[in-house]
């Protein structure tokens, strides 16, 4: 593997590193916030799913290098995204359908 | 017959084939584990208020096995990095600590499932309600270590300021027990969701796993005839772990905090 110099690499290695400890410290920031009492759990459930957003970025685009990928990894992604999107979305559509007096949050 | 495209990109599509393959394959992944994330919310906005479990699931024990999964996410981008730099030993390091912290996932998720199973509510016909886990069982009687409660309600919220509290042991003749289930599938609809979701992710855990372990022993032998190729596979394998870290990211809040 000559074209990868290992100077190229201790770079990644670097970025890998301060993307673990951002993982670490976001997985103990779910748990602190989980915690803390926001009023209504709405509140909680949209701060931990968002920290869990800002985690999986990461995952995605630095270790499994989605941040520098082929069209043709972004193209597969896109569709992906569009029917994952599509099936949430009807869920939470759907959810005036349910019995009243069940929770809504 | 060679193999085409297991290491020089096609150059249509400007990849590798496997990675290509992987990509499509994590795609349909998504779709599985999103169609049981919807079917996760439509059950808990449909649940009546107030019989959603809340404080279930032991959170010290699912911090701890979240910290593991990530670290095995660093040690495989690692590896894959280490081959990358023709450091074939730090390359077993790196695979080998993927491999313990993967089956230390398996073996903590073992653990809680372990502690569900012997995890009882008890109904007694006089309408009391005895909550805890199973010290002995016999003919005659059960022993738990647990508490009673009045209303079944007041199983749910155990984060809430008046969970019921108290870790007695407490002896039930047989006569007086009208109902006996354990912390298991069946035990709610919260459970259901909980043990199928958590049982398809560990399945990918062992599955992962087995694939690592494999890369890591007799597969590695590929390292010194084409090791490029072997470097692809681990790139391959790799992204595959990473998306079962990211599915647990997922998870874990889901169902152990909120």
């Amino acid at each position: 593997m000559s074209d990868h110099s290992a100077d190229h690499f201790s770079q990644h290695i670097r970025r890998y590193l301060f993307v673990f400890y951002a993982l670490l410290f976001g997985t103990l920031l779910t748990v602190g916030a989980s915690y803390i009492p926001f009023g209504d759990r709405a509140v909680n459930i949209a701060v931990a799913l968002f920290i869990a957003v800002c985690k999986a970025s990461l995952v995605a685009c630095y270790f499994m290098h989605l941040i520098s990928e082929r069209k043709m990894i972004y193209f597969i992604m896109a569709f992906t995204a569009f029917f994952f999107t599509g099936l949430m979305f009807l869920t939470l559509w759907c959810t005036g359908d349910q019995p009243f007096h069940t929770i809504t949050h | 017959m060679e193999i085409p495209y297991t290491i020089e990109a096609r150059p249509d599509t400007g990849l590798y084939n496997a990675k290509v393959g992987i990509w499509l394959f994590l795609a349909s992944e998504v779709m599985l584990f999103g169609a049981l994330f919807s079917t996760y919310i439509l059950l808990r906005v449909g649940a009546p208020e107030g019989y959603w479990p809340h404080g279930w699931l032991n959170i010290p024990v699912g911090t701890v096995n979240t910290l593991v999964l990530i670290t095995s996410s660093i040690t495989t981008v690692m590896a894959w990095a280490s081959c990358k730099m023709n450091q074939f030993g730090r390359f077993k390091f790196f695979h080998a600590c993927t491999l313990c912290l993967a089956l230390t996932f398996v073996g903590i998720k073992s653990y809680e499932y372990h502690d569900k199973f012997i995890h009882y509510e008890i109904t007694l016909k006089n309408g009391k309600i005895a909550d805890g886990h199973l010290v002995s069982k016999s003919a005659d009687q059960v022993v738990i270590k647990g508490h009673y409660v009045e209303d079944r309600k007041e199983l749910f919220d155990l984060r809430s300021g008046s969970a019921p509290h108290g870790h007695e042991e407490i002896t039930i003749p047989r006569a007086q027990i009208a109902t006996m289930d354990n912390y298991g599938p069946w035990h709610s609809t919260y459970l259901a969701i909980y043990f199928t979701l958590t049982g398809l992710h560990a399945l990918h855990v062992i599955g992962g796993a087995i694939v690592i372990g494999f890369l890591w022993g007799p597969g590695s032998k590929l390292w010194k005839t084409d090791p490029e190729r072997f470097t692809n596979r681990i790139e391959i394998s790799g992204l595959f772990w990473h998306f079962v870290d990211l599915v647990w990211i997922f998870l874990f809040p889901v169902l152990y905090l909120l």
